[in-house]
């Protein structure tokens, strides 16, 4: 569905199942829904690559029309100016519903739809996947059910009554630490349930086989067009893409047209959190670096890189945007970083902080602050450009915390709002 | 104990298989709720080693993982608790993929599957490793002699179920119904139609997935199950008991009371199962 070649670029390990990058991926899950997943592959390589029906063409007009594609490649003079080199920032916040999400979610449901599946379920960690679900299941008719951790409920509300709004049900999980890893497996106990008339819609590039592929698919029209933009524009490749790393969703999306682009430098920037490791002790990691610091294992249907235990318990990540609390990360992105292709940095929280409120001021855009950590990566930047940074997605959202968490750590980039307060 | 021993415990009838949680509570309260098991008519015991993201199980035994891994159950513990078990019935592992990934340095599967063997276990069933993965643990299985019990769902299709039969040892767990593990008040329909559809073969049948009562027990021996496999019932009576010594009694009674389930038909003189979807 793209200029590169979409099959799935997992190898085929001698010995092993469907959908491997290197060694990673595969299809890790229980045997209940292992019909559903090989269901799934076929409608996958029916509509998806090879445009069965139309499916394709319907997809691109959809995120042309209901999701405001394509979106600008624009230019930051200030920060360009400060760094002394050009900055290009990819505008994914400008896409329905604030956030990249909706490429994936759309591309997933109306996929649901021409399975013939009746329901969708899927899990939110923020509430952005949640709420680009809600949105494309009451745009395409579909009953939907979100699973979400009790934590993120309570620091997330604005999101919970967007997806109540647009018809869904929120499903509150209270076990454990309440948050992003609670509410996957929530909802895969639930597809084991319901798997024959209901479809599972995975927020990132992780999952079994086909997700990860699957889904950098629907995410990739992102460096897709930032790539015809940048000849367009600059007349050139850039010298780089940067892009913040979470599960890896707008990761790929934005490196994916890059990948062989050998001369244009890929920088997946992770979430450093309060400090790196893991404290084996606490089971708890203050950071979600797994690419950069993780240790191979399976968690969710495939084998990635993983905060997690010398036994193997998973631990408890940490950032200060929830969009990148994840103690996992996609596949693909793992063998990249292997393959020394993408190279995993990270920004600490107070640095995401910083970044926030300098776009915000600097630029007139307030990003999400997952978005916050890519653009806090351009203080350590050697080269000398021109430069893409992705923007997966506009920070309204993140206002509550942003207030909360700068005044924290009396951030001089952050305005006073003492003032204001009740 | 070999993996042979495991398909042997099924020979002389059908067997009661159950589940606990080890390290819920306590490693010493497992050793005596295993011994209790055993007295009250276990023929194998799924031991249970806790992963803090149990994909496959409902909230009766999450919450059972849960309180095993705050009381610090970890796999070598697991192991040095399978070894002073003092009992005659073989022990399965039952546990997640990423925990056998881990063990010890270099490849942990093959050095998982070893300590494991040395320690007791006879066989091991992971229920996030589909068929398709499972060549390395099957290799390993093999070198140690350790049953590779898979399950069956009532999703799966003939095509997979023949993929399924060709790798197993030990015995196949029958999963009686959609979804999760976990304590129901019924027998599901699909119970009768999966056992149906699988093939006559060597390897036992054990239907587990909502047994919590003894018509269940009966009802399925009566489908032409070869074992039961009950585990949420079991690891409810652990919470709800007020002491160990209370708690296993109630493991004793529970087991005995499949077993008598198992009994009924197996005498074949009880009537026709009442089942609901």
């Amino acid at each position: 569905m793209s200029r590169r070649e979409t099959a799935t670029d997992a190898s085929t390990n001698a010995d092993d199942g469907a959908g491997k990058f290197g060694r990673y991926g595969g299809q890790y899950v229980p045997e209940v829904l292992m019909p559903a997943v090989e269901e799934l592959t076929d409608a996958y390589e029916r509509y998806v690559l090879n445009n069965e029906d139309g499916f394709v063409d319907d997809f691109r007009e959809r995120l042309r029309d209901f999701g405001g594609r394509p979106t600008p490649l624009g230019r930051a003079d200030n920060l360009s100016e400060r760094y002394g080199l050009d900055v290009y920032l990819k505008r994914e916040d400008l896409l329905h519903g604030g956030a990249h999400k909706l490429n994936n979610a759309l591309g997933q449901v109306l996929l649901a739809k021409y399975m013939g599946k009746e329901r969708i379920i899927a899990e939110t960690g923020a509430g952005q996947h949640g709420t680009a679900t809600a949105m494309a299941a009451a745009y395409l008719d579909m009953p939907c059910e979100i699973y979400m951790g009790r934590t993120d409920i309570n620091r997330q509300r604005p999101n919970v009554f967007r997806m109540r709004t647009h018809g869904a049900e929120v499903n509150p999980v209270t076990v454990g630490s309440g948050t992003l890893k609670e509410a996957t497996n929530e909802a895969m106990r639930d597809w084991a349930t319901t798997v024959e008339d209901t479809h599972y819609v995975i927020g990132s590039v992780v999952g079994p086989h086909p997700f990860p592929t699957m889904v950098r698919d629907f995410q990739s029209v992102i460096s897709e067009e930032a790539r015809e933009q940048a000849l367009d524009q600059l007349g050139r490749l850039p010298e780089a893409v940067v892009a913040c790393a979470g599960g890896g969703s707008n990761t790929m999306g934005a490196f994916h047209e890059f990948v062989d682009d050998e001369d244009v430098a890929l920088y997946a920037v992770e979430a450093g959190g309060s400090g790196l490791g893991v404290e084996a002790s606490e089971e708890y990691a203050p950071n979600s670096a797994s690419l950069g610091t993780g240790t191979v294992g399976v968690l969710h249907g495939a084998k990635t890189k993983l905060l997690q235990t010398a036994e193997g318990q998973i631990v408890e990540s940490h950032s200060v945007s929830a969009g990148l609390d994840y103690a996992g990360v996609g596949p693909e992105l793992a063998h990249l970083v292997d393959s020394e292709r993408v190279t995993p940095v990270n920004v600490d929280d107070d640095a995401a902080l910083a970044a926030f409120h300098r776009l915000s001021r600097e630029e007139g855009i307030i990003p999400a602050l997952e978005s916050s950590h890519a653009i806090a990566y351009l203080e350590h930047y050697e080269g000398d450009g021109p430069v893409i940074v992705n923007v997966s997605g506009r920070g309204d959202k993140d206002l509550d915390t942003v207030i909360e968490e700068s005044e924290k750590r009396d951030l001089e980039e952050a305005p006073d709002m003492e003032v204001f307060r009740a | 104990m070999s993996a042979d021993d495991v398909t042997a415990a099924f020979a002389d009838g059908p067997a009661l298989v159950p589940y606990v949680v080890a390290g819920d509570p306590s490693a010493d309260a497992t050793e005596t709720y295993v011994e209790a098991l055993v007295e009250g008519g276990a023929d194998v015991i799924e031991l249970g080693l806790p992963f803090s993201e149990p994909i496959a199980d409902g909230p009766t035994i999450q919450e059972g993982i849960r309180r095993a891994l705050d009381a610090g159950m970890t796999p070598a513990r697991y192991l040095d608790l399978v070894r002073d078990l003092d009992v005659d019935v073989p022990i399965v592992c039952m546990t997640y993929y990423n925990l056998l990934l881990q063990y010890g340095e270099g490849d942990g599967v093959d050095a998982f599957v070893e300590a494991a063997a040395d320690a007791g276990v006879s066989g091991l069933i992971i229920p996030d490793l589909p068929v398709e993965e499972s060549t390395a643990l099957e290799a390993a299985c093999e070198a140690h002699d350790v049953a590779l019990i898979f399950i069956v769902a009532p999703t799966t299709t003939p095509e997979r179920i023949e993929r399924i039969l060709e790798r197993a040892s030990g015995f196949i767990y029958v999963q009686a119904r959609m979804g999760t593990t976990g304590a129901r008040t019924d027998v599901s329909e699909d119970t009768y139609e999966s056992l149906e559809r699988l093939p006559e073969g060597d390897l036992p049948y054990a239907v587990g997935f909502g047994v919590s009562e003894r018509e269940h027990a009966r009802a399925i021996v009566e489908g032409g199950a070869d074992g039961v496999v009950a585990g949420s019932v079991f690891v409810d009576a652990i919470a709800a008991a007020e002491s160990v010594e209370a708690a296993a009694d109630a493991l004793r009674e529970k087991a005995a009371e499949l077993s008598a389930g198992i009994e009924d038909a197996t005498r074949g003189e009880a009537p026709e199962p009442e089942t609901t979807k």
